[in-house]
This record gives structure tokens, C-alpha cells and sequence, in this order.
């Protein structure tokens, strides 16, 4: 019997020939990630356990990101709670302001494909996009791994989502993970892995599948999971491992359900407010005025996204009574994104560029909209007082779409601007 | 069996983790300080008209979106008994059981309880709606290892030689 990717890495991790879905087993953790806004909450748990040593630091991964900079009185509390734990366990990775989490976890090569992750963040199936089984838990297992450096989990079922074609002109991989989404419903992956094969899929970059992986999340799934390959190894900085290099499905490997798609046939979409799945074409939209666009997070803010966002404004201006509000998710996409031009063509068109951070897509920071107003925005959630009040209208689209809308001052098709 | 009665509150279907407790409040010291914005975004008055003992009824998805642990510390230390829905999401379910928070899936109740009426939950067996019966079912056994063990804190505190 055949295995799915996710399959293999599991009883790789647990030293099996073979798991199935269904199977409870216990992992070694192979990378955590914890963030600044559960650091208290992590560090009382742990102490309550009765631990006394991380098991490994070596593969603990410290970000602050939620809270950085500081916008209320006791966000500091939190660094000096993650401070004074880093240095009485010898913690070395610790970032205190490079970045949003998921962008670091994978960009500074953190996680590589075939590894078993966990982070105190939903949004930690991200690292599915290099091929690792990675996903989101809370504070109190996030505690038991740190002493323990184990976990259990469920084996998924697995869907498998193929994907053939060349995407149309102003399509990017945010709108196939949104159609997606808005097939299976917000709940439709719910404890379930999602596989992404296809030459689509293929010939995408890293950043276009992390945006998809970032997601998965968004449809209830458990992880993604891409085939390692060629980009996959130059991006993580290594040489595939035969392992590595076999994370694939088989053939005769068992999924719940395959869902086949022809990329010709995807469009610019949003999700409408307030739930994710609330999927419409923006032709469907187009007319519809808008006060702000928001253009980065985890989902969308890396190089890519940068560039095809200026790419529509170069040469424009975003209309005046709209805040364009840009955030690249790390400090390297901010330096590079500043190097090949593209922040210089955004400021040109009026664009405010802020730090690196997750500030504004949790309504956390700068940014947060009121009653009435609306936000186009390409990160991953448009719920109720996301982004502010919970009577702000959220849609959620790619970073071209969001650009043109900007620049039109209502929802528009990207490809018309 | 485990019994109890609660009066009942009924909220929809993808009732999100923003919506139980928003990031806004995240960063605040403890639960308690929290709890009076739970369930905020929508229901503003809610948490306030919440007694102990109370159960949550809701629809398919509940506890959708982020991975945040306060979300079901924030329905426990309401007084929720327990919360009932067609169906959970996977993060919520875990962080609910390692906190001691008893969920329940159950496919018909929610399309015909009323908000306000009583309820009887019999653990493992049925919840008992105005005389008519909804089965619902039993626990996987390592959650149930969990849950004895008083939560995933006292099992470790346990592995650690602190408890018995």
C-alpha cells in the first residue's frame, strides 16, 4: 500500500515502516516555533509542568512579531518573559524584530522538508511548502514538547488537490487557495492533510506555494504538504536527502478525495466578509468603494508579492481618499524589495511602507479600520473585528488585485487597471 | 455516568477564535481579565449574561482560525459546563481537552434548541432536549487518559514526580 507525503514523514519520525490514517502516534519534534503573544502563557505552563530544561534547545525557535514594535503598555512583558527564558535555557534562535514568524521560520532555513513541526500559531502549516509536516497547537502542548520534545497527533486522511495549466494573466497562487477554500468550505479539510501536486504547482515559486500552504489552515486542515524539489532544495540551502527527494504520493497511496483542477480556468477572486469561504469572483464585486488596502502578512508579503503589487501601480496613484498600507513580512524582503525598487514604486504611488510584523492583520497595530469602512487585504482572514471593529468589511484577495483597487478606489479586476 | 442540566445559549456555525476572544485582549495577564470580552464581536453583551453551569450550543466549525489557547480558557472560566456543536476544529478541540473544557459533537440538536431552554447531558451517552434523546459519542481513549489525568498539565506535572 502506497503512502502520502505526509504519511512517510510521520513513520519516518516514529521509525515505522508504514502509519495510517486514523493512527495515534507519538512524534519527536524535530523544530518548534513560539511567538511573543503566547510567551507568558508557554512559560507559566511550563514552570506549572514542573520542568526544569528545554529538551533540545537547539530546536526552539523564539519570534517576536505579534507585539513588535510595542503598541499597548504591557507588550514589553512579553519580550522580558521570553528574554529571561531564552537565557536561562540557552536558547540561541531568538528573533526580536526580523519579521513575521512563518516567513523567518522557513526564509532563515529553520525548517527543512521531512520535518516535524509545531508553532503556537494556526497559520504554521505554512512549512508545508518546503515539504515539512508542520501545524499549529496551543500554549499547554506547546509546554509538554519543550520538556519533552514529543507530541502526539492523529494521522490525517489526506486530499489531494492537482492542478495542471498556466494560470491566466493576473491570477497568483492566493486565488487558487482561496477558490479552494471556498470549495471545500471553512471546515471541509478539517483534520485532514492537503496535498498540492500538478505542473502548476510545479512551476511555481516557493513564495506563491508558502501563500497556499499558509491557508490550508483556512479550510480547517491539519498541514499541507508540496513535493520537495530542485527550488525547494536551493531555497532551503541543502542537497535533498533520498528521503527528501522521495516525499511524494504514490500511486497507489490512499486519499480521501482528489480535487482536479485546470489553472486556465481560475480567476481573480475575494473572500467577502466575514468568512473565509465566502468566495466571489471580483468581477462579481467590481463597483464596490472602499477606505483602505492592506498589502503583506504571512500570506502575501514576500518579494513576489512586493513586485506584482508594483507592477500595477508603477506609474500611478492610489486613489486619494484610500490608504495603501504595505508590510513586508521580513526585514530581508523589506532590504530586497528596497534594492530592486519595487518600495520606491509603491511610495511613488503613495504607498505607506511599514516595519515587518503581523500588527495589522490581527488588528493588533496601525492600521485598524471603524464602522462602516471597508479593507481589501491579502492576508488570510476576514473575520468579525479582524481588523478592527466588527463592523469593518474585510475582502480578502491576491496582492494584484489589491494593488488595482487601490489605485481604482473600489473593487476592480487586477488585469483591467 | 456523568449528568448535569444546564440552561442553554445558541450561537451559529465558524464561530472563530477572534470572535471567542479578539487579538486586541490577547495580551492581557490572566483569564479573568479577559473573560469579559469574550464572544465580544458578536454578541458584546453575552459574556456578562453567562452563569455557570451554562452550555453552548452551536453550529458546524466552532472554534475556527487561530491556534489560541485563551479561546477555550475563556469559554471555561465563563462557567461554560460544556459546548456542544455539529462540529469543532482541530486546534480548539486539542487546546479544549488539555484545559479540562468537555466538547460535544452532536449533528441534530443545534437545528432545533432554542435559546434559553434546558438541557440534560448524560457524558458518553445522550443530551436530553425537552424529553426527546440525541445520542452523542464516546471519547477517543488517549483523550480520555488526558482528561483523567486532570488535563495535560497535571499529566505532566505527574511524569515530573510532583503529583501521584
Amino acid at each position: 500500500m502506497g503512502q502520502t507525503i505526509i504519511e512517510k514523514i510521520i513513520a519516518r519520525n516514529i521509525g515505522a515502516a508504514s502509519v495510517k490514517p486514523g493512527d495515534i502516534v507519538t512524534v519527536n519534534v524535530d523544530r518548534v516555533m513560539l511567538d511573543d503573544i503566547m510567551m507568558p502563557f508557554i512559560v507559566n505552563k511550563f514552570q506549572e509542568m514542573g520542568f526544569k530544561e528545554v529538551w533540545d534547545p537547539d530546536k526552539v525557535v523564539l519570534i517576536y512579531d505579534h507585539l513588535v514594535p510595542a503598541s499597548q503598555q504591557d507588550d514589553t512583558r512579553h519580550y522580558r518573559i521570553g528574554d529571561e527564558f531564552a537565557a536561562r535555557h540557552g536558547l540561541t534562535h531568538v528573533h526580536r524584530s526580523d519579521g513575521i514568524c512563518h516567513q523567518l521560520m522557513t526564509e532563515a532555513g529553520y525548517v527543512k522538508p521531512g520535518d516535524v513541526v509545531f508553532g503556537t500559531d494556526s497559520h504554521t502549516t505554512t512549512y508545508g511548502c518546503v515539504g515539512a509536516f508542520s501545524t499549529g497547537i496551543g500554549y499547554t502542548e506547546m509546554a509538554a514538547i519543550l520538556g519533552t520534545g514529543q507530541l502526539w497527533v492523529k494521522v490525517p486522511e489526506t486530499i489531494r488537490v492537482v492542478i495542471d495549466g498556466t494560470l491566466p494573466e493576473g491570477v497568483m497562487s492566493k486565488d487558487i487557495i482561496l477558490r479552494l477554500i471556498g470549495d471545500l468550505g471553512a471546515d471541509g479539510a478539517t483534520y485532514r492533510a492537503l496535498e498540492f501536486g500538478g505542473q502548476t504547482v510545479e512551476q511555481m515559486s516557493i513564495a506563491s506555494r508558502m501563500t497556499m500552504a499558509n491557508m490550508a489552515i483556512e479550510a480547517g486542515a491539519k498541514c499541507a504538504a508540496f513535493i520537495p524539489d530542485e527550488k525547494t532544495a536551493q531555497y532551503c540551502g541543502i542537497q535533498l536527502s533520498g528521503f527528501q527527494a522521495g516525499l511524494r504520493g504514490d500511486a497507489d497511496a490512499s486519499y480521501v478525495k482528489t480535487l482536479t483542477y485546470r489553472a486556465e480556468d481560475f480567476l481573480p477572486v475575494m473572500a467577502c466578509p466575514s468568512q473565509v469561504d465566502k468566495i466571489r469572483n471580483v468581477s462579481e464585486l467590481a463597483g464596490t468603494v472602499i477606505d483602505q488596502v492592506f498589502i503583506g502578512s504571512c500570506t502575501n508579503g514576500r518579494l513576489e508579492d512586493l513586485q506584482a503589487a508594483a507592477a500595477v501601480l508603477k506609474g500611478k496613484q492610489v486613489a486619494p481618499f484610500v490608504k495603501l498600507i504595505v508590510t513586508p513580512a521580513s526585514r530581508k524582503v523589506y532590504l530586497e524589495a528596497l534594492e530592486c525598487g519595487a518600495l520606491q514604486t509603491l511610495m511613488d504611488a503613495g504607498a505607506i511602507i511599514t516595519h515587518p510584523g503581523c500588527g495589522l492583520c490581527c488588528g493588533r497595530t496601525g492600521g485598524i479600520l471603524c464602522d462602516g469602512e471597508r479593507v481589501v487585504a491579502t492576508n488570510n482572514r476576514n473575520f468579525l473585528g479582524r481588523m478592527g471593529t466588527s463592523k469593518v468589511e474585510i475582502y480578502l484577495a491576491s496582492p494584484v488585485t489589491a494593488a488595482a483597487c487601490a489605485v481604482a478606489g473600489k473593487i476592480v479586476d487586477g488585469v483591467q487597471v | 455516568m456523568e449528568q448535569f442540566t444546564g440552561r442553554v445559549w445558541v450561537l451559529g456555525d465558524d464561530i472563530d477564535t477572534d470572535i471567542i476572544i479578539p487579538t486586541e485582549y490577547l495580551a492581557l495577564k490572566t483569564i479573568e481579565e479577559m473573560k469579559k470580552y469574550g464572544f465580544s464581536p458578536l454578541r458584546p453583551e453575552l459574556a456578562a449574561q453567562i452563569g455557570k453551569g451554562d452550555i453552548l450550543v452551536a453550529g458546524k466549525n466552532f472554534g475556527c482560525g487561530s491556534s489560541r489557547e485563551q479561546a477555550p480558557e475563556v469559554v471555561k472560566a465563563l462557567g461554560i459546563r460544556c459546548v456542544i456543536a455539529k462540529s469543532f476544529a482541530r486546534i480548539f478541540f486539542r487546546n479544549a481537552i488539555n484545559n479540562g473544557l468537555l466538547l460535544i459533537e452532536q449533528p441534530d440538536l443545534y437545528d432545533e434548541i432554542k435559546e434559553g431552554d434546558t438541557i440534560t447531558v448524560t457524558v458518553n451517552q445522550d443530551v436530553d432536549y425537552q424529553g426527546k434523546r440525541y445520542p452523542i459519542a464516546s471519547l477517543p481513549e488517549n483523550l480520555v487518559e488526558i482528561i483523567t489525568a486532570g488535563g495535560l498539565v497535571k499529566a505532566m506535572r505527574r511524569r515530573n514526580g510532583l503529583e501521584d
